[in-house]
């Protein structure tokens, strides 16, 4: 099916934890001119955090690689992201989300970014091929009626 | 200074006022002291107080959960403080609540010379 994308943008960032607020704040920028309620807003930066945590700790190990952020505005105030690293890749994806599934224990991970995605997003999808990095897309419809441009 | 500290002999409770959002870049650094603090004092509570945490994600579920572990191992309990409502989602989801209290006090009264 073929979206009418209202509008767009990519963004390409070393995967440096610096920049996961860098992500949050550039998400919940392009996205205001739809006006998003407060737990809205906080719901999706809380989504584009953990995803883009998980290519800094987890696809990047030990090293620091390309991270790429794509936020598309479509009809109906729908909010399409995706999140896309070059890293070592997931093997078992069903098993990565399940709650509390985690590799890395012993540095204080929950294992619930996974399951934060999914419950602050209508829709998450993961596409994962270990060797060649992972990419996740969630789609979120805000309450708000019909965007205008900032009106 | 994402952290400060207080530590009230008298009811042998430390608290922790965190600062700043809570992520993954963050949370070492909030780590650390507290966790200094609390192997030289050796309290009966740990309070940690996100009044000033406008955001938080799964890394503050694990930085929670690992000073439950600690504070626990000592014998002591965790009380978490004033989460903000986006703060408190994230907390409920995680189940939180079933490791610590999680306590609101709108008006702050002095405990032991101790804000609180
Ligand atoms: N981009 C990625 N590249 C490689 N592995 C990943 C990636 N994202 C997630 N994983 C794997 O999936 C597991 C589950 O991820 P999830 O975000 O749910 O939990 P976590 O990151 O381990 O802990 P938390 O998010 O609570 O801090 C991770 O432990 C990791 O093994
Ligand atoms: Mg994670």
């Amino acid at each position: 099916m073929k979206e009418n994308v209202l509008n767009r943008m990519t963004l390409r960032f070393p995967g440096l934890p610096d920049n996961e607020r860098f992500a949050r704040l550039a998400v919940s920028g392009f996205i205001a001119p739809l006006d998003p309620a407060v737990d809205e807003l906080g719901e999706i930066k809380t989504a584009v955090s953990e995803a883009v945590t998980n290519c800094i700790v987890h696809a990047y190990r030990g090293t620091v690689g390309e991270i790429t952020l794509t936020v598309r505005l479509l009809e109906d105030s729908r909010v399409y992201i995706s999140v896309k690293d070059k890293g070592c890749g997931i093997p078992d994806i069903a098993k990565a989300r399940e709650p509390m599934f985690t590799t890395a224990p012993e540095e204080e991970r929950a294992g619930l970014g996974f399951a934060i995605m999914e419950s602050f997003t209508d829709r998450l999808r993961v596409t994962s091929r270990p060797g060649s990095g992972t990419t996740v897309t969630m789609l979120r419809t805000l309450r708000r009626g019909r965007q205008t441009n900032g009106g | 200074m994402p952290v400060a500290i207080f530590y009230d002999a008298e009811s042998r409770t430390v608290l922790a006022e965190l600062s700043g959002d809570i992520d993954h870049c963050s949370a070492a650094s909030l780590r650390a002291p507290v966790d200094e603090e609390v192997m030289k004092r050796l309290p009966l509570r740990l309070m940690l107080d996100f009044e000033n945490v406008p955001f938080m994600d799964s890394s503050g579920i694990g930085l929670i959960i690992g000073r439950s572990k600690l504070i626990t191992d000592l014998g002591g309990s965790l009380i978490v403080v004033n989460p903000k409502p986006e703060v408190r989602r994230i907390m409920e989801l995680a189940g939180v609540g079933r490791l610590c209290s999680i306590v609101f006090n709108e008006h702050r009264t002095l405990i032991g010379g101790m804000k609180i």
